[in-house]
């Protein structure tokens, strides 16, 4: 039965594409195929990310209207097996995603993949309701910061609230808390919000910690999911996220503090 | 802790700690209000009918809360009447 996961932080510009990417990327890489759905109409983006922004043809909208189909719209990944991307459209109409045209275009999809990866836009508003409203699972991506938990603690109770599974008095969206952007350093400092604080207020499960990298821009920048690229502690952090997601059990890494070494303090090396 | 990272501390107050007080004061508020039941605007919204057969009032001069209190709700009703 395939498992429908939506990516939503209520803020803006806290890692939700770059989320959608690594994970559904690390499913596909796991050898469950997968399909990410851009829900973010009118500001299409995960095609950057995923370095396919000139393969898009045709986009949600038009699956919806039925101007293409499924087939024509999807975008087959060309680095993981099984990996797909279904693009949001460029339309200013607010109103393209309807209820009844995003459960059609869920239930074909659902019989062809094992996951389907649902990147949130921001807010609170129609658009984030829409891409959550079928969810079977929520990751919710956090900064330590004040904003952003505080959008994330209202994202939740959307989820609670207005759902599918809450309307239909269902078993609950199972939750996640992916925090993202974390600085072990600034933490130590007492100057940002620990994992355990973050934890603390929002009270649902902590699926991973992401630390803030150079290597989540330069993977951006090149259109390369950052989870491919196993070298960066950001990619090994989303690898484990993503094996506890599928149930695996992976100490949390990267939250402490690294001493740097003499030598390389004296050259001013080091990297995110 | 070591000498240095003492004296650090001292002289700045943690930011963090300020943001967690703060963070979960208003988060637990918000809850509360997310609690309240759907039906208060309508609620509010016919009441306001009542009133205006007798009295002119505007949106703004009812307000409807409802407060939780322990095991029992309060429903406040303010009307403010023209002088």
């Amino acid at each position: 039965m395939a498992r429908i996961i939506v990516v939503t932080s209520g803020k803006g510009g806290v890692g939700k594409t770059t989320s959608s990417a690594a994970i559904g990327t690390g499913l596909a890489q796991r050898g469950h195929s997968t399909v990410i759905i851009d829900f973010d109409v009118g500001l299409r983006n995960l095609d950057l990310i995923m370095g396919c922004e000139r393969r898009v043809v045709y986009d949600f909208v038009n699956v919806i209207n039925g101007e293409a189909t499924l087939n024509q719209a999807l975008i087959k990944d060309k680095r993981t097996e099984g990996l797909f991307i279904l693009p949001a459209s460029q339309t200013r109409d607010k109103d393209a995603l309807t209820e009844e045209g995003v459960s059609k275009v869920l239930e074909e999809l659902k019989e062809r993949f094992d996951y389907i990866v649902c990147d949130s836009p921001a807010g609170i508003e129609k658009g984030a309701q829409m891409a959550l409203y079928f969810a079977d699972e929520a990751i919710v991506v956090t900064n330590p910061e004040v904003s952003s938990v505080r959008d994330s603690d209202r994202i939740l109770g959307i989820l609670q609230s207005k759902s599918l599974r809450a309307r239909e008095g269902q078993e609950p969206v199972k939750e996640h808390l992916l925090v993202t952007r974390y600085n072990p350093a600034r933490v130590s400092a007492g100057e940002m919000l620990s994992v355990a604080d973050v934890e603390e207020i929002l009270a649902i499960p902590l699926l991973g910690v992401i630390p803030e990298s150079q290597d989540v821009l330069k993977a951006s920048n090149q259109g390369e999911p950052v989870i491919l690229n196993a070298d960066a502690q950001a990619g090994q952090a989303y690898s484990d996220a993503v094996d506890r997601l599928l149930g695996e059990d992976r100490a949390h890494r990267f939250l402490d503090e690294q001493k740097q070494g003499f030598l390389k303090r004296l050259l001013g090396g080091g990297r995110g | 802790m070591s000498l240095l990272d003492y004296f650090r501390s001292k002289q700045s107050p943690r930011s963090a700690s300020t943001a967690k007080e703060r963070l979960q004061v208003i988060v637990a508020h918000e809850r509360g209000q997310r609690n309240q039941p759907d039906y208060l605007p309508r609620m509010q919204q016919e009441i306001l009918e009542v009133i205006r057969k007798y009295v002119p009032v505007e949106q703004d001069d009812v307000h409807v809360q409802v407060d939780e209190n322990g095991n029992c709700s309060v429903l406040e009703l303010n009307v403010t009447l023209p002088g």
